[in-house]
Formats: C-alpha cells, structure tokens, sequence
C-alpha cells in the first residue's frame, strides 16, 4: 500500500538540504579529492603536479613497507576480532544463566564502551609500562624482558589487548541480546531430546546466533581497521620498527609526516574500496536473513 | 452537516485505473455504506473523499463546495480509521481536543464538546488514560469520539469495527446506529461486512472491482440486486446461482428439468439466481425442482439444507422450517416462490 | 525474567554459582584498567612511579585534583583543564545535536514526502553510510584547510556529523510509525511541522535518547580528526591534550596529574552510557542491526 505522505514538494528539499551541503562537502568532495590525487605526482618541491594514472597505485602495492602495514593489519584485525568476539560470548552466555545481578553486571561490563580509542591505549601503556607499569612489575620478575616500546610482538600484544578490551562491551551487549532473542522452546526441545547443555550451545544456540556473530565479525572488522587509530598512536606509534603499522596509520604517516600526498590518497582509494566492499557483504547477508525472517 | 455529490469520481494509480467513475449524491444527514470484497476500491473511495488520496478525475463537492485540491483539513471532514490511529502519546482527552486545538477553538468550548462526547460514548472515566490502558472497544469509542468533537460535514468510518471481536461489534454496531439518528450526521462508512452494511445504511454502494454496482436502499439491494456479483455477495446464505438455458419461454435447468418462468428470453443461456429462503419444499412434481439432499444443518430456529440437482452437479442451498425432519439422502421438491426469482445476463451480469 | 528462574532448564546452583564466578572474573579484568586509573590518580607522583601501584586509594586526591583544576595542567598543555572540558564537551554535543538535528530532519523529508530525486538524495547520503572520516582524512582535511577551518568549532564538528547512520536510523523508525497516525494528523488539521512537533518528536524520543549518547560518546572520543584540524593548545579536547602530556613525558611529568586528566577524560562519557544505560542498551542493539 502507497504510504500517505504530505503534499509539499519545497519543504523536503529544504529538509533534507543540510544533511546533503555536509556530505557533499565533507565527503564526496574530499573522495573524488582522493580520487584524483591518486592519479597525481607531486614533484619533491610541491611546486608542480602531474598526471601518472595508476602507478602510484603500482608503486604503493608493490611497496614492501605496505605488505607490511597489509600483514599486520590483517593479523591485528584477525587477532582483536576474535579475542572480543569469543571473550565477550564467553561472558554473555555466562550472563545468560545468571538470574539476579545481571543488570549489576551489564553496568560494569559497558564502561569500556565510553573510554576513548587513545585514552585505552593510554591506561594500558600505564598497566604495562616497562618503567613503572604495576603489571610490567611482575612479568619483570617472572624473568621476562618484558618491553613493548622496544620488543614488536609484545607492542603487538598490548595493542591487541587494548583494543580487545574496549571492544568486549559492544560484542557482550549484542550477544546478550542476540541469546535473548532465541527462542526458550527451541532449547527445550534440544533437552527434550537428550542433548546436553553443552551439545545444545554448540548446536543450537551457536548456529542461531549466526546473525549477530556475523554482524559483529564485520563491525569489529571496521573497528579494528579504523577506530584504533587512537590505540596504536597512543601506545606504540607503529612503532617499533613499522611491527605495529596498521594501513589506517599508514595513510596517516604518509599523508601528514612523511607528506607524500600521492601513495598517501593511493592508499586511501584502496581503503575505501576495502571498506565498500564490506558494506556490500553486510548488506547482502543481511537481505538474506530478512528473507529468513 | 452537508451533502456531499461524487461525480464521474476515477483514480488510477501509473496508468492503472482503480475506480471507473463513481457518482452519487448524498443527502444532508444521510448514512451511506460503501460494501464490497477486499481490493474492490471502496477504502480508496473513502480516503479520495477524505482528501487522503489524489483525485484522478471527477470532482468531489462537500457542502456545495468542490474540494477535489483542497487539504484534508480544509474540507471539514473527520474520520475514523480501521485501527483507530490513536495518538499513543496522548491521552484520551488529548486525542479528542487535538484537532480543535489546531483549529485554534477557545479553550472553554474544546473542554465542553470533549465532555459531551465522552458523555455520549461513555468515556468519563477514561479521559485522562493513555491509549494503550484501554480496551479494544473503549479504543473504537475514542477514535469515534476524536471524529465527533469536529462536528463536521462528513463523518467518515473506514471498517471501524473489523479489529473488534464479533459480541462487541455488534454492540457497537448498535451504538453508532444510535448516534448517527442522535447527530444527523452525513456518514460514509466502509465495510467488507454485509451484516453491518444492511443494518446501517440508508443506503448501500455496492462496489466491485472498482465500479460502483449498485447504489440503493439496503432492501433493495437485497429484492432486486442489480447484478450477479451484488446477489451473490449480499445475503447469508448466498443466493444460488446457475446457468439455465431458455426454450421457447421455458427455462431448462441443469439435469434437464423444465421450469416456467415469466420474463425470461426466448432463446438462449441466462442466469438464474434463486436466494435460500425463496425455495419451498412442495409435494408436486411439476414446476419444481428435484434435488438430492446432502447434508442438513440444524439452527434451531432455521435448518439449511444443502442439495444437488438431480442429473446434475449443481449444489443448492435451501433454508428450511427449524423442525423439518428431513435428512441426507432425501430427494425433495423445491418450488421457487413466484415473483422472487433473479435472471442476470451472462454477459454483462446485469439483472434482466 | 523470572519464568527462567525455575524449571528444568534454568541452571543448576553449582553452574550458575560457576557464572557469577566468571562474570565477576570478566568485570575484573573489564574494570580493573578504569580503577588502576582512578586510584593512581589519588597518588603522589613518587608513588605512581615506584611500582606496583597500592590497590587502594591514597592521601593526595585532594590536593591532586585541587592542584589539575587550580593550573597544573596550564602549566602542562598551556591551557587549563576547564578548557580542555569545555571543548571536548562543546564538540561531543554539538556532534550530538548536530547530527541529531540534520538526520532527522532528512529521514523526515524521505519517510513523509515524495519529491523528485528522493531516492537519489537517499542514496547519496546511505553511501556513506560505513565510510569512516579515517579512509579519506587527506582530502577531507585539504578542504578544511581551504575552507579556513582549522582551528574552529566547526571544524572539529562539521565534518563528523557527514554520516548516514542516525538518518537511517530514524529512517528505519519513522517507517514503523502508522501511516494512519499520519493520516489522522492530516485530518485534524496539522500540516508538516505540527505532525513533526506534536506526535513525531514525543514518539521518537527514546530513539532521540539512543543516538544522543551514542553519538556523546562518538564525539567525546574522537582522536585522529581533533589532532589533525587544531594546531592550537586553545582547541585542544581533554584527549588530545593528555596524548601531548604523554608524549613529552620525561622524568619531571608529573604523573599524578596526568592520571587525573585520564580520569577526567574518561569520566563523563562512562557517566552519561551509565546513567542513560537502558535507552543505550535499546539504541544500540536494536537500530544498529
């Protein structure tokens, strides 16, 4: 059926006019920016530019130090994904079984959600710095040459730590509700049927909670591809020695220390076709589970 | 309080034309029901009336007054809708006042007409609930109560019963009855029940396929339908309805029997409809119609018999006296009442 | 959920006795990094740098606190902790309010009216919809630079209120208001901004509520684009300003201040997701899938 809607034809243009002006000028201008410098040389003086197609786009590919930034992006991302994902489950199906304290306990667990990308890494740097860290303290006397600002895998730790942390309270609050939202009768037939507790979660509740786990896989993707700038910044710089440079910082080095406006958009387009391309994803599987119902 | 004329009224929807020119002229206070199937156009009628759907073609006067490009709330209407559409927010007395409150009425006279209305459907104690503390008929009773306060032209009820469950339809049924003989309200009212259509109009459209069948009186449309699709669709049981081929004056039905019956062609194939109550079961064998019964349904007061024809597949239904004893497997004759037989053309389904 | 109380399927004492155990485990290790800050905030510099850190508060909370807001932090960032709150604030609200303001606005013209190109102008806005500001930061901060931004309010706010989400959203829930209720506006009379102030806006506020802290916290947060558009110690947010203080950290920082900063900078979010938890919780969960 035809929703009723109102007759005026100026007024929604007037309405929706805001909205456009700020996206128009804040992101499709700044994109197609990107677009173009991405085609651009700049000469070493910044005096001249011209036009050289996609090489710079071969040169930042075939550029070892953007494998790299790719390799680790692609370990942290896969690394922070799964710690948040499975802790924060973990914790939801224990939340699940509990009857009373269970508001207590969701209070507690969204804190994180609040705390600035930076400021986590921050509180972590504070917890594990070499110097005066309390918790360096006892890894120092368990022997170990514990230095993140120095040691790549251990700053690769405490960056995946951090941004885990942050990211449990968005996983557990979905997962809560994603539990609640499956039907009591479908477990009750499972007991019904013999399956144990721990049989039913695998084969039941699990697959029901494809949907969210889905979801939540492509939100922490994002997550960890972009919102922890702020962590990696604070903590280790990409350092030590680039072990920690993820492509989001990357873009940020070469574009606004090392100035290097061409790899730097280059870098950006590709970004933005990663990012489209799991948007399209979401949103066909999420066309797909409407059709489910 | 007006009279209302639809003229020529059409609507299509890209390119697609729904309703094929209605008109009809409404008396000043009169209670029009729009009845027909689901999808029939008779819901799309109400809201072009109301100013919720652009007009195709036609013209729609209220009053006097052409208000085919006017805004709902300038054509001095109300309505009630099917699920009410309450605020939910609001309360009762919110929802009632709101549409004066707009219309910037003094304060004073809003309070008196709300409290007139709430007297009038019983709604004192509820003034001051939300929508959702109420039951489905005290909902009805609001909706209806929002309409009332504007003391408009038109009163326009689009199924404002069907969410009800049948006892309280029927009590409400009664009660709008009652109000419109209190208010005088010119009243279009929208409804696929024909229980409520006959009982509470002055007069019937009958609608189907987006073309207004017939438009009269409930009796009528009952004695003399216009055409095949209103004598099937008003009326409980269904009138019977089969193909009879026409003789030199003599009609023969399926199975070969002969009928004689006044007004029919001379040659030819006609429908022939025969309503349950018209049919009565008689000892003679000529002008009547055998038919092999198949089952019996008791009612207490009425019993309805369902049979076939004999030679034949075609099923009638047949009411019969409360304490008949007849049972499946009998074979009656039924004679058609003289005068209330309905012949409809095959190819336009229009009443002969 | 007191029907899960009981029953063949609720669990047993011992397992649930086994869950509060590891959700009590789980809130340790959640909340044990605000409390490691908030307690060191209580300790004198000397303390904080002679490990391990006293679980337990110490003496100089007072004079920590009193010292941060009476120009400890001046002395630090070169502008006071007042300022560093009131930008940060005056950000996170207006990207709040702002994207709040403009999304509904547009989701009301594309849910209530039809007009020419509608879908298009919903299409170029919901394309943006998961492009974060970090994939085009270049660009976008070229044309702050040619827009004479920097350095500004607007410049820290604008360009982060240029995203689809709280549109659709609204979107999403202006659709399931009847269209009915709209109907019945129309023929009491109300035309588009009293349908919009009178029913509209009193039905959405919950929805209003959700976005409002999500979008608090968004703002409140935000790192990379605050770094990038102030050049200046006068526009700094409580977060740029405490990364600054870290960074030139040597052996005179005095640490208890920056632990009250950290604080301070954390506070207020987790306050406003904690006070305004159940419209959060709502917000969260059910307009974002």
């Amino acid at each position: 059926m035809n929703r009723t809607v109102f007759p005026h034809k100026l007024l929604p243009w007037l309405l929706v006019t805001p909205q456009l002006a700020i996206t128009v000028i804040f992101f499709y201008w700044p994109a197609a920016q990107a677009f173009r410098q991405s085609m651009l040389r700049e000469d070493a003086f910044g005096l001249s530019t011209s036009f050289v197609g996609f090489s710079n786009f071969r040169r930042v590919l075939s550029d070892p130090n953007y494998l790299n930034a790719l390799q680790v992006t692609v370990i942290f991302s896969i690394l922070v994904a799964f710690c948040a994902m499975s802790i924060a489950l973990f914790l939801a199906v224990q939340a699940e079984k509990i009857v009373r304290g269970k508001g207590f306990y969701r209070t507690m667990m969204i804190w994180p959600y609040a705390v600035a990308p930076a400021i986590a890494g921050m509180l972590w740097l504070f917890m594990f710095n070499p110097s005066f860290g309390t918790l360096a303290w006892p890894l120092r006397q368990l022997g170990i040459a514990w230095n993140p600002l120095l040691d790549g895998e251990q700053a690769m730790g405490l960056v995946v730590a951090a941004s885990t942390w942050k990211q449990i309270s968005y996983n557990f609050l979905f997962f809560v509700a994603g539990l609640q939202a499956i039907p009591r009768s479908l477990q009750e037939a499972a007991a019904v049927d013999g399956a144990s507790r721990r049989h039913a979660f695998w084969t039941i509740v699990f697959p029901l909670l494809a949907p969210t786990t889905f979801f939540l896989l492509v939100v922490n993707t994002v997550y960890a591809l972009f919102d922890t700038f702020g962590i990696i910044h604070a903590v280790t710089g990409g350092g030590p020695g680039k072990s920690t440079e993820t492509l989001v910082y990357k873009v940020y080095n070469d574009g606004f220390v090392n100035l290097i406006m061409g790899d730097s958009a280059a870098q950006s387009v590709i970004l933005m076709v990663i990012v489209i391309g799991l948007t399209a994803f979401q949103f066909r599987f999420i066309e797909r589970r409407v059709h489910y119902g | 309080m007006a009279h209302i004329l639809l003229k020529e009224l059409r609507k299509s929807y890209a390119g697609q034309e729904v309703i094929h020119g209605v008109s009809m002229d409404i008396a000043d206070g009169e209670f029009v029901v729009i009845v027909g199937p689901s999808g029939c156009g008779k819901s799309t009628l109400l809201r072009m009336v109301a100013g919720l759907e652009g007009i195709t073609a036609g013209t729609i006067e209220i009053g006097g007054r052409v208000v085919n490009d006017l805004e709902p709330r300038d054509r001095d209407i109300a309505m009630v809708f099917q699920n009410y559409a309450l605020y939910p927010h609001m309360s009762v007395r919110e929802n009632m006042a709101y549409g004066l409150k707009i219309s910037k009425m003094p304060k004073p006279e809003i309070e008196q007409r709300v409290a007139r209305a709430a007297t009038m459907l019983e709604l004192e104690p509820y003034l001051d609930r939300k929508p959702r503390a109420l039951s489905g008929g005290q909902r009805q009773r609001v909706a209806m109560g929002r309409a009332l306060v504007r003391e408009p032209s038109a009163l326009l009820l689009d199924e404002p019963l069907s969410n009800l469950d049948a006892k309280l339809r029927v009590q409400m049924r009664l009660q709008i009855k009652d109000m419109h003989l209190r208010t005088g309200q010119t009243t279009l009212y929208v409804t696929h029940d024909q229980v409520e259509a006959m009982t509470l109009a002055d007069r019937l459209i009958v609608m189907n396929k987006g073309i207004a069948e017939q438009i009269a009186t409930p009796s009528e449309v009952y004695r003399t339908p216009a055409s095949e699709f209103v004598a099937g669709f008003i009326g409980s049981p269904a009138m019977n309805i089969f193909t009879i081929r026409a003789e030199a004056g003599t009609a023969i039905l399926p199975g070969g029997h002969r009928l004689a019956i006044a007004g029919i062609p001379a040659s030819g194939e006609v429908r022939l409809g025969l309503r349950p109550e018209d049919l009565e079961v008689t000892d003679a064998d000529t002008a009547s119609i055998p038919i092999d019964l198949r089952s019996v349904e008791h009612l207490g007061a009425d019993a309805f018999g369902y049979g076939v024809i004999v030679g034949s597949d075609i099923l009638l239904t047949l009411r019969l006296p409360g304490t008949s004893t007849a049972q499946r497997g009998d074979r009656l004759n039924v004679a058609p009442f003289p005068g209330r037989l309905h012949l409809f053309s095959i190819e336009t389904g229009k009443r002969i | 959920m007191a029907e899960t109380s009981d029953g063949p399927l609720a669990a047993r004492a011992s397992s649930k006795a086994l869950a509060h155990l590891w959700m009590i485990l789980g809130v340790i290790v959640v909340a044990f990094p605000i409390y490691y800050v908030v307690i060191a905030s209580t300790h004198s510099t000397q303390t904080i740098l002679r490990p391990p850190l006293p679980l337990l508060p110490g003496a100089e909370a007072y004079s920590n606190y009193k010292n941060a807001f009476s120009g400890g932090i001046s002395k630090m960032g070169g502008v006071s902790l007042w300022r560093l709150l009131g930008n940060t604030t005056l950000i996170a609200l207006g990207i709040a309010i702002g994207k709040i303001a403009i999304s509904m606005a547009s989701a009301y013209a594309i849910v209530f009216f039809r007009f020419p190109l509608r879908m298009v102008c919903f299409w170029v806005i919901f394309i943006t919809l998961m492009l974060p500001i970090e994939v085009r930061i270049q660009p976008t901060y070229k044309v702050m630079v040619d827009l004479g931004l920097i350095d500004t309010y607007p410049g820290l706010i604008l360009p982060l209120i240029a995203s689809a989400t709280a549109t659709l959203l609204f979107r999403q829930f202006f659709m399931t208001i009847p269209h009915e209720l709209l109907e019945a506006a129309r023929v009491d009379g109300a035309g588009p901004w009293r349908f919009f102030k009178d029913i509209l806006w009193p039905l959405s506020l919950t929805n209003v509520a959700a976005i409002f802290v999500i979008q608090f916290i968004y703002g409140w947060t935000q790192y990379l684009w605050p770094l990038l558009v102030t050049n200046s110690n006068e526009m700094n947010t409580i977060v740029i300003a405490l990364k600054k203080m870290i960074s030139f950290a040597d052996a005179d920082t005095p640490w208890s201040l920056v632990m009250v900063t950290s604080v301070l900078a954390i506070l207020p979010p987790i306050l406003v997701v904690v006070f305004m938890q159940r419209w959060f919780v709502k917000g969260l969960v059910e307009t974002e899938k």
